[in-house]
């Protein structure tokens, strides 16, 4: 059992109440890094290997470093709440239970950076969210926490939560930014950066909840020790947002590199798969990501088992493997209808797609037509190969990665399911009554239960 | 394109609206008070059940900027409804992972027991529904939520969803 | 700065894009641009139609830049190497794009005012195919006057956002705007208004297609039949400089002075494009320059055939095609 760096008091009863937080030892991170110069502090996140955990995988360290400088030019730190992403919700879990990490980080991140006011961009939907969050700040801040002259250091910081509207493409960071400029959520098109120009121009730092939240055990414990967890270039714990038909969904945090098969079948974590059933297909790392046939999933091309890490779920590139994404974890038990699964997956990027560049706003909508007629019984053979094409002709053309995301799993679901969409053209009517089945992707290692 | 007369029903903002809407503006940069729009917006969905092409107008001449660049935000984001709905909008998540679980059953024990298409409202203005996309919280799923607080309603099944409307009629008595 | 597009190189200012660096080369190599206009700050970038491939970096870091970018809205580095129709990736990028910009417009050029004159209609005809794989209803939207001079036939729109740069750039106010996300965007007033400002009708000038279209000019003629005359005059409000369209006699629409990549010279206002239709309200400079290649210069003007090698059989034959069509007129 790994150790919990996040989640370890996650239990504690009112630990969402700044007394109980402070007695297991919350804000000792602030103290300790306000003592430091910012840039040990940009030193010690570069040391620990943190990757941004809202989808990208870009190392944190890095990313603050590149924070331009320029004398008598506000600087802001801005949260990625907007926690959109199907399969996804480890930050709604991080701030409904323990608020006080967030803004903990929150507070050692924008020192780190130089920022005197910073954001939580928290999703409109979340409201609940939002409430916990203000209480929160407004009890650090009567701690002096927050505010003027924080601790006597003489570091001033104002701490805002900004609701979103219902968009997906805010997640985007330029979209985010917009959004909280009051405007459209249309990613910008970049050069140049949001390090560079971001909000109201000024250089901006925009981080996910984790790798703010993440930045807390790096300060308390030092960036090498938080290095010495995980596995190669994946260091530290992530959340993992199971859901699908495992039999314990939940967030989970393990330490990078933790057997996949161990994650699924373990009772510390998902439990194996609900209803006694068989395993069919995964998605790692939150839609947007390849989907996998249970077989690839548990094992790479090469035989090796598949490990809970950025590099092995990666393996085998996009013909073979995924990507660890957000870390959100959707197991498809034998039951589930891939076709049916792809449109969904389609109807929601079309739905959110901004409508900005040409390729997405027309393409994602396109692949959803085609995928409904293919769901419904009436498609064509040729309709995959029209798929493919078109999902072809989306990725890497657009303006942010939303068209990539969109294309992706319809790509991988064609790749490794090609039988199953035949199916749904060849039996059209039979696959409105009852699904495709397990066929050749079922995972091989489990032994299926005796059913009663 | 909106019809004429629904444009023409004017709203009157009410002092505490008015003080939230003033509150909102002070957490950004001077000159930057368009970034209060998103919260305003909440707010007047908040008081009204809806934001009405008036009530737009007002906030742009509160924010100072053009009443288009206020429908232009309204109409991006899903959260605001831009015409009157029912008291409680019943939002149903439908993505991925709420699918997997049984989401399209419960939006149609829902249509059935309020008796209504999604997006319509109940003959006693009560109830409306419609299905949006992930809610992130797929662990949970199905999954709806309610405004203007947005309460959260998990592991749905048909009888809780029954239960739920059935207790959201009695609160109106 | 010295940057090479398709083998050509040229030297440019810094802080150019790519698409303006291939505009001072001019000719086949130049990308196409449906949303970029110079004249309009922050627009570009969307359309995507002018992707290019960035092969070499710049002379400090060689790398190539790994997708493909929108030439107009990056900028040149010293010693950037891009390939523009010499990549067969950018051709087939672009030609799905050219595809989805199809998706979804109506296709009504014989009945569309904007016929002859269209980019969307230049772009497909060079890039598109001839047949299309969408079988799906296609979007459709009520037309609309946004003002008593303008229609509005967003069925036919791109979504390109110049008339939403326009009008916050050159007109004092703007009524209209992007509403709803994804393919329901529409460009929309929202609630009935009228746009109607001193240089509103600009926006007929920048539409790349036929969605805002001129309501006096509707339906009168179709542009190849019309000449175009230079003429100014003054006026307080703008610069005067215009073009003419006349049929006969009768001069039947006004215009912006648009340039060989459809951008106006100079913006110019409503009264000299709406009310000031008689000859002798204009000084009258002479013919207007059309580009050989745009079916506007059929029946017009005389000029010269492209130039045949006629020593070299070979050559001969490989033109022969080129050579009949230029020849037929």
């Amino acid at each position: 059992m790994g150790r919990k760096l996040l989640l370890e008091h996650i239990n504690v009863p009112g630990i969402n109440t700044f007394d109980v937080y402070r007695s297991k030892g919350g804000y000792a991170s602030v103290e300790k890094a306000l003592k430091m110069t910012p840039e040990e502090i940009v030193e010690e996140v570069k040391k620990s290997g943190l990757r941004g955990r809202g989808g990208a995988g870009f190392p944190t360290g890095m990313k603050w470093s590149f924070l331009a400088k320029p004398e008598g030019v506000a600087r802001y730190l801005v949260c990625n709440a907007d926690e959109s992403e199907p399969g996804t919700f480890k930050d709604r879990y991080l701030m409904t239970y323990i608020p006080h990490l967030l803004i903990e980080g929150m507070i050692v991140a924008s020192f780190a950076l130089g920022a005197k006011t910073s954001y939580i961009y928290v999703r409109g939907e979340m409201m609940p969210q939002i409430r916990i969050l203000e209480r929160a700040i407004a009890e650090a801040k009567a701690k002096g926490f927050l505010g003027k002259n924080i601790l006597g250091t003489g570091y001033d910081l104002e701490l805002y939560v900004q609701p979103g509207g219902g968009a997906y493409i805010c997640g985007e960071e330029t979209a985010l930014l917009e959004s909280l400029e009051g405007k459209r959520g249309n990613p910008r098109i970049k050069p140049p950066f949001p390090a560079i120009a971001g909000l109201y121009g000024c250089p901006t730092v925009v981080n996910n909840v984790e790798s703010i939240a993440a930045v807390v055990p790096i300060i308390n414990e030092g960036g090498e020790e938080y290095a010495k967890i995980g596995i190669g270039r994946s260091t530290g714990t992530k959340l993992i947002s199971a859901g699908g038909n495992v039999k314990k969904p939940g967030v989970y945090e393990i330490d990078l590199g933790l057997p996949v098969e161990e994650f699924l079948y373990s009772d510390e974590y998902c439990g194996g798969i609900a209803n006694g059933k068989r395993l069919k297909a995964v998605v790692a790392g939150g839609s947007s990501v390849p989907i996998l046939p249970a077989n690839l999933f548990m094992k790479t091309i090469n035989n090796e088992p598949r490990l809970m890490s950025y590099e092995s779920l990666s393996d085998g590139g996009f013909v073979s493997g995924t990507m660890m994404g957000s870390g959100g974890f959707i197991a498809y038990d034998e039951d589930q209808c891939i076709v049916r699964n792809t449109w969904n997956f389609t109807r929601f990027y079309h739905h959110e797609s901004c409508g900005q560049c040409s390729p997405c706003r027309e393409g994602t909508g396109w692949m959803e037509k085609v995928l409904h007629r293919l769901e419904h019984g009436h498609g064509r053979m040729s309709d995959m190969d029209l798929l493919v094409d078109v999902s072809k002709k989306i990725e890497g053309n657009t303006i942010c990665p939303l068209g990539d995301a969109a294309a992706w799993p319809v790509a991988s679901a064609i790749r490794h399911f090609r039988d199953e969409f035949e199916w749904h053209v060849t039996h059209g009517a039979e696959a409105t009554v009852r699904n495709f089945g397990l066929a050749h992707y079922a995972d091989p290692l489990p032994k299926p239960e005796v059913l009663a | 394109m909106l019809r004429v007369e629904d444009a023409q029903v004017s709203v009157e903002f009410s002092p505490e609206l008015l003080n939230k809407m003033a509150d909102a503006v002070t957490r950004y940069p001077e000159g930057k008070q368009k970034s209060a729009l998103l919260p305003i917006l909440h707010y007047v969905q908040a008081e009204f059940g809806w934001v009405s092409p008036n009530a737009m107008d007002q906030v742009a001449a509160f924010l100072k900027i053009q009443p288009i660049e206020v429908y232009e935000v309204a109409t991006f984001y899903t959260m605001y409804l831009l015409k009157p709905s029912g008291k409680y909008v019943l939002e149903v998540c439908r993505t991925g992972p709420c699918g997997v679980v049984g989401a399209d059953k419960i939006m149609d024990h829902i249509e059935k027991t309020l008796g209504v298409a999604e997006g319509e409202v109940t003959t006693d203005g009560l109830f409306s529904w419609r299905g949006v996309e992930c809610l992130a919280a797929c662990g949970f799923g199905p999954v709806l939520q309610i405004g203007p607080e947005y309460t959260f309603y998990e592991n749905l099944t048909e009888s809780s969803v029954e239960k739920l409307i059935g207790d959201l009629r009695k609160k109106k008595d | 700065m010295k940057v090479t597009i398709d083998g050509i190189p040229v030297e440019v200012e810094p802080g150019t894009s790519i698409l303006n660096a291939a505009r001072q080369i001019g000719g086949d190599i130049v990308p196409p641009a449906m949303c970029y206009y110079s004249k309009l700050e922050g627009s570009g970038g969307k359309c995507r139609t002018c992707l290019v491939k960035v092969t070499k970096g710049s002379e400090k870091d060689p790398r190539p830049m790994p997708k493909l970018v929108a030439s107009c809205r990056t900028g040149v580095m010293d010693g950037m190497e891009v390939q523009n129709i010499t990549s067969p990736e950018v051709l087939e990028a672009r030609k799905g794009i050219v595809e989805m910009l199809l998706i979804n417009h109506p296709l009504d050029c014989p009945v569309c005012d904007q016929a002859g004159e269209c980019h969307l209609q230049d772009l497909g005809f060079e890039h598109g195919a001839a047949k299309t794989r969408y079988e799906f209803d296609r979007r459709t939207f009520e037309k609309i006057d946004i003002g008593d001079k303008i229609q509005l036939h967003m069925t036919r729109c791109i979504l390109c956002y110049r008339c939403v740069f326009t009008a916050d750039q050159i007109t004092n106010t703007r009524l209209h705007g992007i509403l709803n996300r994804g393919d329901h965007s529409e460009i929309s007033t929202y609630i009935t208004k009228a746009v109607d400002n001193d240089f509103s009708g600009n926006v007929i000038d920048v539409c790349p297609v036929g969605a805002l279209t001129d309501k006096t000019f509707r339906f009168k003629n179709r542009v190849w039949f019309t000449k175009p005359v230079d003429a100014h005059r003054d006026c307080d409000k703008c610069c005067g400089k215009t073009t003419l369209w006349y049929k006969g006699e009768d001069v039947i629409r006004v215009t912006g002075r648009k340039d060989v990549y459809g951008e106006v010279e100079e913006f110019i206002c409503n009264t000299c494009r709406f009310e000031t239709k008689k000859t002798a309200d204009w000084v009258i400079e002479g013919p207007r320059k059309i580009s050989h290649k745009s079916v506007i210069s059929a029946n017009h003007y005389e000029f010269t055939p492209l130039p045949v090698v006629k020593t070299n059989p070979v050559l001969l034959e490989a033109n022969k095609e080129q050579f009949e069509r230029d020849t037929r007129l």
